[in-house]
């Protein structure tokens, strides 16, 4: 009897303890879509109403609307943004999966001089704080002339975009036995030729993984982008940040630019949920 | 002949291949990170003032020595290793504890799996400027939920009271980086084979001895990487955090060193001062990384 009635306490603490999880880690960002879609009468009541009283889609209607001028050539601010982040993630995305995979599996499965302090650099690459590099980074771009560029920012996220798509797809190619591709090479294959005909159709899931940090890195980094652009070149999380940060601060722009922003990267962890964690778990990647 | 030999296509040699491969990423890596890494050494020695350029020059170790008499820096410091290493014992404890009630046997549990992984993919200025406005004196929804439970009896400008202000981006930080760890360690408890927690049961020991004897040996070494991967994460990655809700205040109370740079360097334009000021954190920054590097090579390399 006693062992029923703490089995029983255990199960109650335990749906506690996981509804207590689900508020903490669902709250915050359920209210920024409640604010999103709310009228500023609504969210100014004190007492607060937590509940919309007319829920509406003017804020994300106004992103779209507002601010076209030449500087944003004809779009609005926001949209202007949008189309440099999609642009700035994709083009860093494209180069680093082409040159990563390619060097995770000469790291993986080629012995050469160099191959270890080559895997410590990567990995110290990590470690390597943006604001160590950020001063020097911005002299150098301002002589090339790159600055407030979509090129620019591009190049800068490839840094710190590529370590990390050779370390993940690094550890996909060593999981593949090596007897695949010496099968392929006896009858006849190049290396290379092994790689791109059975390593990789068999790697499908962890280029799925790289490319989806990939995204989410890029997507959503905040400080070169914050430094190195304005006007013309910012992204979104740029123009978010000035949403709070300029003089007349937009809350009710913030939130729907901010569920606009955390959709894509909110969404592909979610989907992707079991690639990202072995890619996590794996290399004890940070994203 | 010379195209056979730079053909990667039908190179066979490793040695050749693997240099041939490598070279981009080397290139880009090198090129990237290590020449600016080393140019922000050369611009820490000198007075590099985009303001006054007249006196810029080399000055040795000038900015450094400036560096130790500044309070301003001595203070960011300071602020830096209290946010840092509260957030980091927070998110452990935190992790650990979500780990371990994640890891138990409940209805929804593959749903609150999903769920954990939002912060984590969240953009970090999004995070930022979310808490922000929740934080809000006048409107937020933290005045609004504790003054509707009666706890707090007028609303307050939380951002404005030195203490509550660095709590805050605390805790706004361990929400962000908590999952994280709790992904980190679930797959580690998942790794704990069941005989070995059913032999202890059989042993008699209970759920605290269990934990100590059992779980905690097994999660002990992901624990550690997770800690310093996050110590170095929150001591230099951290900027658009305190940025946006804070401003590094009130009077420098939460103006961790990253803001401290960005002040002198790009509203300053004491540019070789900042990048003495960068460089110095970074040196310091090499002794946890190190840690990390050597575990983490430890155990996915050999």
């Amino acid at each position: 009897m006693r062992f029923v009635f703490r089995r029983f306490t255990f199960r109650v603490f335990l749906y506690a303890a996981a509804l207590l999880i689900a508020v903490w880690v669902l709250a915050p960002y359920a209210w920024l879509i409640i604010s999103s879609i709310s009228t500023k009468i609504d969210l100014l009541n004190v007492p607060l109403k937590w509940i919309p009283s007319r829920p509406t889609l003017e804020n994300y209607r106004s992103l779209f609307a507002d601010g076209q001028s030449a500087l944003s050539q004809g779009m609005s601010f926001f949209s202007r943004s949008m189309l440099n982040s999609v642009i700035v993630t994709f083009s860093s995305m494209a180069i680093c999966m082409f040159f990563g995979v390619f060097t995770a599996y000469a790291v993986a499965r080629l012995s050469f001089p160099g191959r270890k302090f080559y895997l410590m650099m990567l990995m110290g690459s990590y470690m390597m704080p943006p604001i160590a590099i950020v001063i020097p980074g911005y002299i150098i771009l301002k002589s090339l002339h790159l600055l407030d560029s979509q090129v620019g920012l591009a190049l800068v996220n490839i840094t710190f975009i590529l370590p990390l798509v050779v370390w993940i797809m690094r550890g996909f190619f060593l999981s593949i036995p090596l007897e695949l591709e010496e099968a392929a090479r006896i009858d006849g294959s190049s290396r290379l030729g092994a790689l791109l005909r059975i390593i990789l159709p068999l790697s499908v899931p962890g280029l799925v993984s790289a490319g989806v940090f990939c995204f989410i890195a890029s997507w959503n980094e905040y400080f070169y982008a914050f430094l190195y652009t304005s006007m013309r070149a910012r992204t979104l999380p740029v123009l978010i940040g000035e949403f709070t940060t300029k003089v007349g601060t937009d809350y009710l722009k913030m939130a729907a630019a901010g569920v606009v922003a955390s959709a894509p990267p909110v969404l592909l962890a979610l989907i992707f949920q079991r690639f990202l964690i072995r890619g996590l778990t794996e290399g004890a990647v940070k994203g | 002949m010379a195209i056979r030999l730079f053909n990667p296509l039908t190179m066979d040699e490793p040695r050749k291949l693997g240099i041939t491969l490598v070279m981009p990423s080397l290139i880009i890596v090198f090129g990237f990170l290590l020449l600016p890494f080393l140019y922000s050494l050369v611009l820490s020695l000198m007075n590099y003032d985009l303001a006054r350029p007249k006196g810029n020059g080399f000055i040795g170790l000038g900015n450094y020595i400036h560096l130790t008499q500044d309070k301003y820096f001595l203070n960011s410091v300071v602020v830096t290793l209290v946010f840092s290493f509260a957030s980091v014992i927070l998110e452990i404890i935190l992790g650990v504890a979500i780990a371990l009630v994640m890891n138990q046997d409940f209805k929804g549990r593959g749903i609150l799996r999903a769920l954990i992984i939002i912060p984590w993919a969240l953009p970090s200025i999004v995070n930022a400027s979310m808490w922000s406005w929740i934080f809000n004196a006048n409107y937020g929804a933290l005045n609004a939920l504790l003054s509707q439970l009666g706890i707090l009896h007028a609303y307050r400008p939380w951002i404005a009271d030195p203490t509550w202000a660095m709590v805050l981006l605390i805790l706004t930080n361990v929400w962000k980086e908590t999952p994280f760890t709790v992904i980190m360690v679930l797959a580690a408890l998942q790794g704990i084979p069941t005989h070995l927690r059913e032999a202890a049961v059989m042993d008699g020991a209970g759920a605290v001895r269990r934990f100590i004897h059992v779980v905690l040996p097994m999660i002990a070494q992901i624990v550690m990487i997770c800690g310093l991967l996050q110590v170095v994460w929150s001591l230099l990655h951290t900027f658009e955090l305190v940025y946006v809700i804070t401003r590094g205040g009130p009077f420098n109370s939460t103006d961790i060193i990253p803001m401290r740079i960005y002040w002198q360097t790009f509203k300053g334009l004491r540019f070789g001062y900042g990048a003495a000021m960068a460089y110095l954190a970074a040196i310091a920054l090499l002794i946890p990384a190190v840690f990390y590097i050597r575990s983490a090579y430890k155990t996915t390399v050999e």
